[in-house]
């Protein structure tokens, strides 16, 4: 008796922490990975680690790890969302436009996420009812608020907006508020989809549609929802992009939408969709930006960075390939 | 079969209707566009899109996607520059091994596709940002000039009273109709898209045709690549960008299935012309180059859009 019940509580801990990692793995790689790095580069030049290059860091590609959670929702249900960079775009020249013109600073960053959250509805619909592969719909989304973009603002800097209306410059206990709405967004967002029963039923429409379909699951309204709520990520990240310089340029960020794909998918939010968590995306962005950031620190010129990107992608979605066959 | 055949037909009639009254339309509205003149210079502009459309046409038969053209495109044209300025080849052997890099980049996505069962779409696009960046880590920003006159009558003078990459394009077209319209291969890979399984049971060689497809099609782009180049006298890494969209575009608008088993060459070249018309039209209707991407992502929802309800109708 007292044999077995050592053998048990000996046992458990071990078998607790398999479980962890079976359900978090990628997790755990993406954290390994990012300690290895800035250990690394930090004893190679001290100033990587040094504070004002962490907040620069963090500050820089908070709002990519937030948009990245919506990303994460959308690819889970077996989607994909390619015009997300433009639509960041747009909606923080909106946002810019309408701080300049004097609206009162609560309106400028509600209404551009009502935006978003209204076109992307349009993609779900598109994608839900209409039967059209996301893909499309989002490539052609993407060239229509590109270039509508450019052809309304000619590419033009907004300035003089009110220091108010800076919301990514603001801080708390000396830590600028994007950070806090990074860390409190992902957490919420990863509870959320583990919990309730809108985020296991973006699981059980990924994993298999047809079974889905099948035990009860209203498939059509819950991806418009899925798409709804990525527009609401995609606006809040464009509040904080908007925000975090004192210029807002009225172009779309460069492969932005490629930057935020790749934080889902390396976060090990599977391509085929059911499984990944919102967790793992964040800790993907921090990882991408580090890199980005290392590269200078490691006098590697910075238009590898792309390049790197890609490896990335293709080596997490070959390893994940590889994982599934053995199972 | 001959309900298959109905629909194909049918659909390709409606886009001829469409293109016609798209002719019409903009003629009247400027006295410039139809002159021979523009009606050639369009032809010229259109070429490096028309060649990769006519790969991309046999990627989506069999119901994959490519999105790594762009950048291979870009790839290509920076080494050209690469292999001739830097590695001191002569021309012609840098724009021969400037082709073979784009069919082993194209072939790396068909290998990824097939060996690993990434779905193309994926794949495509990790080797997008790949490819990509192997052409802007390369290049440094760096732009290479300088080449000579003869190798400007690949994209920027005539051959027979025709812009010498016109040709390109028309054979290219005979050959990827004949080899889609009637061969086994051309067989084989609507099998493919159709029902993938079903293909691979009935003995068909699948990998092999889509290695094959997905090879061509970086061969392809690599090739509009160099013409590119020979075309605008300069290399820049960032040439090609969102050059999938106008491709893709083209191809469905054609009347290819996104989803596989359905579309022509015929399909997609009418595709292509309309696409150029449109941008032609309004581009001398005073609309500027920022504008037409609007038309052409909204004419791309709304050609699947009406051919998913028109589809659903017929079954």
């Amino acid at each position: 008796m007292t044999v077995a019940l050592q053998k048990i509580t000996r046992a458990a801990p071990i078998r607790r922490w398999k479980s962890v990692f079976e359900s978090y793995g990628q997790e755990l790689v993406i954290l390994v990975a990012l300690i290895v790095l800035f250990v690394g580069v930090g004893l190679y030049n001290p100033r990587f680690i040094s504070a004002n290059n962490l907040t620069s860091m963090f500050v820089g590609n908070a709002y990519i790890a937030i948009a990245a959670i919506g990303m994460s929702m959308v690819i889970i249900s077996g989607n994909i969302d390619v015009s997300v960079g433009s639509l960041i775009g747009v909606l923080g020249t909106i946002a810019g436009t309408m701080a300049v013109n004097g609206y009162p600073v609560i309106l400028c960053w509600v209404v551009p996420i009502l935006i978003g959250m209204a076109i992307n509805a349009v993609v779900g619909v598109l994608v839900a009812y209409v039967k059209i592969p996301s893909i499309v719909v989002t490539l052609g989304m993407l060239s229509i608020l590109k270039g509508g973009l450019i052809s309304v603002t000619g590419g033009a800097w907004i300035s003089g907006m009110p220091p108010a209306f800076m919301i990514a410059q603001f801080r708390l206990f000396g830590i600028p508020s994007s950070v806090y709405f990074m860390v409190v967004l992902t957490l919420l967002a990863a509870l959320w989809m583990k919990h309730s029963v809108f985020g296991r039923t973006v699981y059980a429409i990924g994993g298999n549609p047809e079974a889905a379909r099948v035990s009860g699951i209203r498939i059509q309204p819950s991806i418009v929802g899925v798409f709804t709520i990525h527009g609401m990520f995609a606006g809040i990240a464009a509040i904080l992009f908007a925000t975090q310089l004192q210029v807002i340029q009225s172009t779309v960020p460069p492969n932005l939408e490629l930057t935020v794909i790749t934080a889902s998918v390396v976060g090990g939010v599977s391509i085929l969709g059911g499984t990944g968590t919102v967790i793992g995306s964040t800790l993907a962005a921090i990882l991408f930006a580090a890199i980005g950031s290392s590269l200078v620190f490691l006098n590697v010129s910075a238009y590898w960075l792309r390049a790197v990107q890609g490896l990335m992608i293709l080596a997490t979605v070959l390893a994940d390939m590889a994982r599934r066959r053995r199972i | 079969m001959t309900l298959v055949m109905n629909r194909v037909l049918r659909h390709e009639s409606i886009l001829g209707l469409l293109l016609v009254a798209a002719l019409f339309v903009l003629s009247a509205q400027s006295p410039h566009f139809w002159t021979t003149d523009n009606l050639l210079n369009q032809g010229r502009l259109m070429a490096e899109v028309g060649l990769i459309a006519l790969p991309m046409t046999f990627v989506i038969v069999t119901g994959g996607i490519d999105l790594s053209v762009g950048s291979i495109f870009g790839l290509c044209a920076i080494l050209l520059g690469v292999f001739w300025q830097n590695m001191g080849m002569p021309l012609p052997v840098a724009m021969v091994c400037a082709v073979i890099v784009g069919a082993i980049a194209g072939l790396g996505n068909g290998f990824i596709i097939t060996r690993f069962k990434v779905p193309p779409l994926i794949a495509t696009l990790a080797t997008l940002a790949l490819y990509r960046g192997l052409a802007e880590g390369i290049s440094q920003a760096r732009s290479v000039r300088g080449y000579p006159e003869w190798f400007f009558q690949l994209g920027q003078y005539d051959t027979l009273g025709v812009p010498t990459q016109l040709w390109i394009l028309i054979v290219f077209f005979v050959i990827a109709a004949f080899i889609l319209g009637f061969t086994t291969f051309g067989r084989t890979t609507y099998a493919i898209g159709s029902n993938e399984v079903a293909a691979r049971f009935s003995g068909l060689k699948v990998d092999r045709a889509k290695l094959l497809i997905y090879g061509a099609s970086g061969l392809i782009s690599g090739l509009a690549g160099v013409i590119f180049v020979s075309r605008v006298s300069t290399t820049r890494s960032d040439m090609g960008t969102g050059y999938e969209l106008d491709v893709i575009t083209a191809v469905v608008l054609g009347g290819t299935s996104i989803f596989g088993g359905r579309g022509t060459i015929i399909g997609t070249a009418l595709g292509l012309i309309l696409m150029q018309a449109l941008k032609n039209g309004l581009a001398l209707s005073g609309v500027k180059g920022d504008g037409t991407i609007v038309v052409i992502g909204a004419v791309l929802i709304a050609a699947i859009l009406v051919g998913n309800l028109l589809s659903r109708d017929g079954d």
